[in-house]
């Protein structure tokens, strides 16, 4: 199927993405606007997520309640969050409640009500979501993991610290919305279901009176190495790593995200086959490849009982710098038969397509096709993934674990 | 979109939705057997016998079978819960044969000694990964406490001691019983070539003999039970509540959904705004579990620990208040308009209308398009929302509370 990607920008910044899918009854459309926990000051850890929050809570012509009835009336699908540089808003409905559902979306950007009396609540429940992590071992691994390898103020969590949420005044959270959601450096992104000239017409209609710039740039993430241990009375021991590698917007993503997938994409891959199938030590283990502005990183889970922790540390890393000694034929044949049914399957969703096209333009700068990354990962020769890996070594290691006893790591340390 | 059925000789089942203009097709095998199909003994041999199908068959290894998953570009995994296990492929359309091939191979797996004891200790390692999960531990509780001797009581992974104990021989045993072909229905979705799909699955199929497999069937007892379990990790404190509610059987499901939407969805319903945009709770939801001659209406409430016992006793003024506040037009409408939105959109990918085909299938031996699956939510009237939110009043129910002290 032909892909069509439409882009416009405002006069006032905002880049507007569109990709038709009108073989679907649905459309999706996301909407990025600089604001991150980057931006948070370092005694308002949380400030970022509970702005967002605020923001939901009565919005343009709508009351708190009002916000949540409209939504599910139109039958509206929704989510945001917070990044460490951008505040997200996504919501797919069907195509026929489209503009309603977009205005709804454009006046929690701008026109919140921030009504101060609902703070307390938005803190209270902020505090809640921390106090709930601590119960989900593995995802505070992770947490723990990103903060400890890309440190302040790149490394902080969405959720913020107990001191930071209960710091956040009104105030904050005012000013933050008003300083950071502006429409140059925001992306507006929409798939599925539309047309494209209407659409424009809602979007002048709804954003074109929206003006300011974009923060300055925080400057470039270092990732540092760690090893840190969690103490925790767990069965399980969690274990996240990460290394070194290449960031999306880089001439060489492709291959390094191939290694990745070798390491992890499918039940063949080489961590799944040599820590869970041929020694049975896990039931999770996964590697992702992660960008963060100009800093590209592998994260690995594992979790396992405590006493087998230690072998699958060891064999995890082992697995991973098994890389150097080759790659099979079939290895890389099944990697490449992955990424076309994927790319093939992207076109059964709105929302997903949505989303991919934001996040393209904030990490690229333009729109990437299928046509584009399939000729990238055919490409792909073992001896390219071989060179690229002694290129860029693992190195740089960051390891948080959550479990019983510390494991040993050197070179994390 | 076309519905498609046939049975076999033997008693396997096919059945597909079909979608020509779909850019994927979704096929999986439903297994009419899960955890309550088990005696004590081998309690978890179903989840346990669902790992061990990717190990192997006589035609395939273990690293074969990962491959060739691998190999088709598939999105495939499998899950066992309490009445079926299922083994699913998402693949482009010119891999129907080959993924068909290999799933339905997987059927007739090897069950090899040395294989048995290595997925042991991965099984071991799943309920391991549970055990540190507080809520987890809650649920299963609440099954137990619930059903009591009903076979649903069981627990879909089993324990430590029972996986511990168990042998490869029990599971072959099972796996005999109760992977007949009759036991089966093979789903598929999507751009299906329903009459390719036919033909090869029965000369694939054609010597696999059927064999007798019931399952028992019988109303649990209403059980009314307190139970309080200390978590010393746990940070928040955890209660479930569960009561009877309808089976899959029983057209009041629909209604029950409604009401469960409307007093405890996780938005906008009357407990999350009572709780949880009030930052009082974590979480405070309704939801139902259906089964084949049963089912559960249930409560859920996470937070803080100090504060739980106030927080349970505010959703019990507020399920219990049909007479003081009687459900509105507008909860009705707003309740209807999320669930048939939901439903329609998730149907835009094959892979999600294949649990949904599949499911109804084998519960119920009925096909229903989303469109009609919504209409059952679209016809609930408000007198029986209302109805049945007057006779939560008299429930009989188990609660389970878990957190890192005993609450009051």
């Amino acid at each position: 199927m032909q892909q069509l990607v439409y882009k416009h920008t405002l006069a006032n910044g905002l880049t507007v993405l569109g990709e038709p899918m009108p073989w679907l009854e649905s459309v999706a459309f996301t909407l990025m606007f600089p604001g991150g926990t980057a931006r948070e000051g370092a005694q308002r850890l949380g400030l970022a997520g509970m702005t967002l929050e605020l923001s939901q809570r009565g919005c343009g012509r709508w009351s708190s309640r009002d916000v949540v009835e409209q939504l599910d009336f139109l039958g509206v699908e929704r989510s945001s969050s917070v990044s460490s540089f951008y505040t997200s808003i996504s919501m797919s409905a069907m195509a026929s409640v489209l503009e309603t559902t977009f205005e709804v979306a454009v006046a929690m950007v701008r026109e919140p009500h921030f009504p101060e009396e609902e703070l307390e609540e938005v803190r209270q429940s902020a505090l809640l979501e921390l106090a709930a992590i601590e119960d989900d071992p593995a995802q505070k691994c992770f947490v723990e993991l990103k903060r400890s390898r890309f440190s302040e103020p790149f490394g902080r969590s969405s959720l913020g610290s107990v001191q930071g949420v209960e710091t956040v005044s009104h105030a904050d959270c005012v000013e933050f919305h008003h300083r950071h959601a502006k429409p140059k450096g925001a992306v507006l992104s929409i798939a599925g279901r539309f047309d494209w000239d209407e659409f424009l017409k809602i979007v002048e209609r709804n954003l074109g009176s929206w003006t300011g710039d974009a923060s300055s740039d925080l400057g470039q993430v270092e990732p540092q190495v760690a090893s840190v241990h969690i103490p925790h009375e767990s069965q399980q021991t969690h274990i996240a790593l990460a290394y070194d590698s290449v960031p999306y917007q880089h001439p060489e993503y492709y291959r390094g995200r191939g290694i990745v997938g070798i390491l992890s994409d499918g039940m063949s891959s080489r961590l799944f086959t040599e820590v869970r199938e041929k020694r049975g030590l896990v039931y999770a283990i996964s590697a992702s490849s992660h960008s963060l502005k100009n800093c590209g990183s592998v994260l690995c889970y594992a979790g396992t009982t405590s006493a087998r922790a230690q072998e699958t540390l060891d064999v995890t890393i082992d697995t991973i710098r098994s890389i150097s000694s080759g790659i099979e034929p079939g290895e890389l044949s099944r990697l490449k038969s992955r990424a076309r049914t994927s790319l093939v399957m992207e076109q059964e969703s709105s929302a997903s397509r949505s989303s991919q096209l934001a996040y393209d333009w904030i990490t690229l700068g333009r729109t990437t096709t299928r046509q584009e990354v399939l000729e990238e990962i055919e490409q792909l020769t073992a001896e390219k993934l071989i060179e690229h890996f002694s290129k860029y070594p693992p190195k740089r290691w960051t390891l948080v674990t959550i479990g019983p006893e510390p494991l040993e790591f050197h070179d994390a340390v | 979109m076309q519905f498609k059925q046939t049975t076999l000789d033997n008693g396997l089942e096919i059945i597909a939705e079909v979608n020509s203009n779909a850019f994927s097709l979704s096929l999986g095998y439903f297994v009419k057997t899960g955890s309550r199909d088990e005696s004590l003994d081998i309690a978890g041999v179903s989840h346990f016998l669902e790992h061990m199908l990717f190990k192997g068959t006589p035609r395939r290894t273990s690293v074969d079978v990962n491959r060739q998953l691998d190999d088709l570009g598939s999105q495939s995994n499998a899950f066992t819960s309490e009445e079926q296990t299922v083994y699913y492929m998402s693949v482009l359309p010119e891999n129907q044969f080959p993924a068909l091939d290999l799933v339905t191979d997987m059927m007739r797996p090897s069950l090899r000694d040395d294989d048995f004891q290595t997925e042991k200790q991965v099984i071991l390692e799943e309920i391991a990964m549970y055990d540190d999960q507080p809520p987890y531990g809650a649920m299963e509780r609440a099954m137990e406490e619930f059903f009591g001797e009903h076979p649903l009581s069981t627990r879909v992974l089993g324990t430590k001691e029972s996986v511990s104990a168990l042998t490869a021989e029990a599971m072959r045993e099972y796996h005999s019983a109760r992977y007949a072909p009759n036991n089966l229905c093979l789903v598929a979705t999507g751009a299906v070539d329903f009459d390719a799909l036919v033909e090869e699955t029965y000369r694939m199929t054609k010597h696999w003999k059927p064999a007798e497999t019931g399952r028992k069937l019988t109303m649990p007892l209403a059980r009314s039970k307190d139970v309080r379990m200390i978590h010393p990790p746990a940070t928040q404190q955890y209660t479930l509540e569960f009561s009877p509610g309808p089976g899959y059987m029983d057209p009041q499901r629909y209604v029950s959904r409604v009401l469960a939407t409307i007093l405890g969805d996780d938005s906008g319903s009357r407990l999350f705004w009572e709780l949880v945009d009030k930052g009082l709770a974590d979480a405070a939801v309704c939801y139902t579990y259906e089964f084949q001659d049963c089912g559960v209406f249930g409560l859920y409430l996470a937070g803080d620990p100090d504060q739980q016992q106030e927080n349970w006793d505010l959703i019990q003024s507020i399920v219990e208040d049909a007479s003081g506040a009687p459900i509105t037009e507008r909860e009705l409408e707003l309740a209807k308009n999320k669930i048939c939105a939901g439903i329609l959109l998730a149907s835009e990918r094959p892979s999600n209308r294949l649990f949904s085909v599949g499911g109804t299938w084998l519960s119920r031996h009925q096909y229903e398009t989303a469109a009609q699956v919504s209409q059952h939510y679209r016809s609930v009237s408000l007198e029986d929302v209302q109805k049945t939110f007057e006779n939560l009043k008299d429930r009989t129910a188990v609660r389970v509370s878990v957190g890192p002290q005993l609450d009051s």
